[in-house]
């Protein structure tokens, strides 16, 4: 990340605030570009945008420490964004093209970044919570003070797989911080229609394990939350619980029409918008000017661009290499932490 | 889990309480050798089971490598729904062999997880049937991580699961559904049908940088016969040719090989020598060893527990149509289980299957039809 416009450092809390500002900043300017290039047919697929939910990104993984593991649903751009995989990595797989972060062959919904060990991307509501509860069972088992954040939306917490990963990472107490982004709709299914019981946090903490409800469109507060829950995972306190309450204020994929909820609800939510919200408040503290904000949009601006040009020149994966990446494509591939005893051949043909 | 399952390991349980006369641990009746006496009785001496050699290739793995860990429902304290895993959690204690809750979407979802993060874990679900509770994570997750990564993430995780029919456990403990998954990109689907493979394929399917699928038929577990020479990894891109013939191949795997050696022997009273085919990888398939054998003999029958539509009989039938169709003399057959639920009942479930007779007949069929 550039230092470029930043102002001059107004102690540890307003240097804390100037990232976060800017990592919700490039989320939602990232995905407003992304909505002009969707119409403009340049990238295609679903595509479902977390404008509204930037702050819940932002705060949560500045929690984290890079060794820390990161699992995300198929609305994943913002947490991709900042866990740090660069954004024309992310533009670049939107594009389908060879310099994406998953080689063209994800797309949207399946970003992944092993350097930054972030585990997806995942499409299936759900689907990523065992992954995650398995990433923090190796780190368990092999005494790392690491933590897997697992994020999943509201409507995740209907699947079995939900009751069954809490169960089984409270049973072993296992080193996962738990990130609900109660955005209110599953798709287009309102909380109370999905839902028998629509206090999240309540849920989670009747297995036992440590939970809390955060107000998600106030960043600073995500931040703290997931700090605390993060550093309680870290050392030993089993699996904890954050249940975001936030709002998204687009349809839930570009093929939506949005016809579930009213406009004066999504303009309700937008005057609590994390953004707006944490401007006032760095005004108010002297933390920011109007020149300050105008060149930080510029800047994000500058690096949007450059992801979109690098996307467009960018190769194309070829045709020839369609079924690479299915199986292993030589012994040891899969990473090797640990030492076999004796090294037998790994077949393959 | 069903009765009859838990009659079986009761039944071995009973077994060791009457071997153990000496110290030691329960698992372990002053063996020196760590194995646990249960399911040697009724077999001839100086041969181990299926049983025991899968047990034996699990300790061994748990030994060889630091990241290799059971894990699965009753695997520890109970000893295993077949009690393959008997003694093991005595032997190595709850941190190497876990107890999962009843979660197959969990703790086979967490075995993915643990293998992406570097361990090599080895998750045993109880039956194919109970594995449709956890399709989601080995369709959508363990066989597409690699591929939607773009090569950054593999899965080297090894699931073991019963498979098969002829227990009388009806149709939710019975079907054979290993085909379903030989038709998934990303897996590497394993049958073993010998001593010999149950005690070898474990060790190459760890080795694998990709998620593998051992099926272990629920009736071959107190099969016995000689312990390998070599106890080491098996070559699992091969079918085998477990009996030579010139008339007629039989192609099978897994659960149906001992009932279609049976059926060669009948059909050699008889003058017909059959060619029996193990296919054991079920994916990807050995093409050659198949081709090979059937310009051999220029006859085949294909022998599946599974059903016949849509299955894994279909596709080795279309394989050979493909590649050596001109060397046929006869149609291709197909025996397979009937179109039905599994039943309970003795003889409606052994109606069911394919067993020696029917196989057979098959055989005869080819081979009359004469071209």
């Amino acid at each position: 990340m550039t230092a470029t416009g930043r102002p001059a450092e107004r102690g540890e809390a307003g240097g804390g605030q100037w990232e976060l500002l800017r990592g919700m900043l490039l989320i939602r300017r990232f995905e407003e570009r992304c909505v002009e290039l969707y119409s403009a047919a340049k990238i295609r697929g679903f595509l479902h945008l977390y404008i509204g939910e930037e702050a819940v990104a932002a705060g949560t993984l500045r929690a984290l420490t890079a060794e820390d593991a990161v699992v995300s649903t198929y609305r994943e751009h913002g947490h991709a964004l900042a866990r740090g995989v660069p954004a024309e990595a992310i533009m670049a797989e939107m594009y389908g093209r060879a310099t994406g972060c998953s080689g063209g062959r994800g797309g949207s919904m399946h970003l992944f970044d092993a350097a930054r060990r972030f585990y997806g991307g995942h499409a299936i509501v759900g689907g990523g919570l065992p992954v995650a509860v398995g990433l923090a069972l190796a780190d368990r088992m092999r005494g790392l003070d690491r933590v897997t954040a697992c994020v999943f939306g509201d409507g995740a917490m209907a699947e079995g797989a939900f009751h069954e990963c809490v169960n089984l990472a409270a049973l072993w107490r296992l080193p996962v911080l738990f990130v609900c982004e109660n955005n209110r709709y599953a798709m287009g299914t309102a909380l109370a229609r999905e839902h028998a019981q629509t206090d999240l946090a309540l849920r989670a903490s009747s297995y036992g394990v440590a939970s809390w409800a955060v107000d998600g469109m106030d960043v600073l507060a995500v931040e703290a939350a997931a700090r605390r829950a993060a550093e309680a995972v870290r050392w030993g306190g089993g699996p904890h619980f954050l249940e975001m309450r936030t709002y998204r204020y687009r349809a839930h994929s570009m093929y939506d029409p949005d016809l579930y909820r009213g406009k004066a609800e999504i303009e309700e939510w937008k005057k609590r918008d994390p953004i707006d919200g944490l401007v006032a408040r760095m005004r108010a503290g002297g933390r920011i000017t109007d020149a300050d904000l105008e060149s930080l949009e510029k800047e994000i601006a500058a690096e949007i661009d450059a992801a979109i040009r690098s996307a467009e020149d960018a190769p194309l994966e070829p045709v020839e290499d369609l079924t690479r990446f299915v199986y292993a494509e030589k012994a040891g591939e899969a990473g090797k932490p640990g030492k076999p005893g004796k090294a037998g051949k790994a077949v393959r043909s | 889990m069903s009765e009859p399952a838990r009659t079986a390991a009761k039944r071995a349980r009973r077994t060791r309480a009457g071997t153990s006369g000496t110290s030691g641990s329960p698992g372990n009746p002053g063996n020196p050798a760590g194995k646990a006496a249960d399911g040697r009785s009724g077999k001839a001496p100086g041969t181990i089971t299926y049983r025991e050699a899968m047990r034996e290739a699990i300790a061994e793995a748990i030994e060889r490598d630091e990241r290799v860990f059971l894990m699965g429902e009753d695997v520890g304290r109970y000893g295993g729904c077949f009690a393959v895993s008997l003694g093991l959690l005595e032997r190595f204690g709850p941190e190497r062999i876990r107890d999962t809750p009843l979660s197959e979407a969990a703790f086979v979802g967490a075995g993915i997880g643990a293998a992406l993060a570097g361990m090599r874990p080895i998750v045993e679900i109880m039956t194919v049937n109970f594995s449709l509770l956890a399709l989601d994570q080995i369709v959508n997750n363990a066989a597409t991580l690699r591929h939607m990564s773009g090569g950054q993430f593999g899965v080297p995780l090894v699931i073991r699961m019963t498979t098969g029919a002829g227990r009388q456990l009806a149709a939710q403990h019975s079907h054979s559904l290993e085909g379903w998954y030989a038709h998934v990109p990303g897996l590497r689907i394993l049958a073993p049908a010998t001593v010999e493979d149950a005690r070898g394929m474990l060790w190459t399917a760890l080795e694998d940088p990709d998620p593998v699928l051992l099926f272990e038929h629920g009736s071959l577990y107190n099969a016995s016969g000689e312990p390998p020479a070599a106890a080491g990894p098996v070559d699992i891109d091969r079918a085998a040719v477990r009996r030579p013939g010139r008339d007629v191949t039989l192609i099978t795997y897994g659960g149906t090989l001992p009932g279609t050696l049976a059926a060669a022997g009948r059909l050699a009273e008889d003058g017909i020598e059959a060619e029996v085919v193990d296919l054991r990888t079920l994916r990807p398939l050995d093409d050659e060893t198949i081709m090979a054998s059937v310009r051999r003999t220029h006859r085949v029958v294909i022998v599946d527990e599974a059903w016949r539509s849509g299955g894994l009989a279909a596709e080795v039938s279309a394989r050979v149509t493909e590649q050596a169709f001109y060397d046929l003399d006869a149609p291709v057959e197909r025996v397979c289980g009937a179109e039905v639920p599994t039943p309970y009942a003795a003889h409606l479930e052994r109606a069911a299957l394919p067993g020696p007779d029917d196989i057979a007949a098959g055989a005869r069929r080819a081979v009359r039809n004469d071209a």
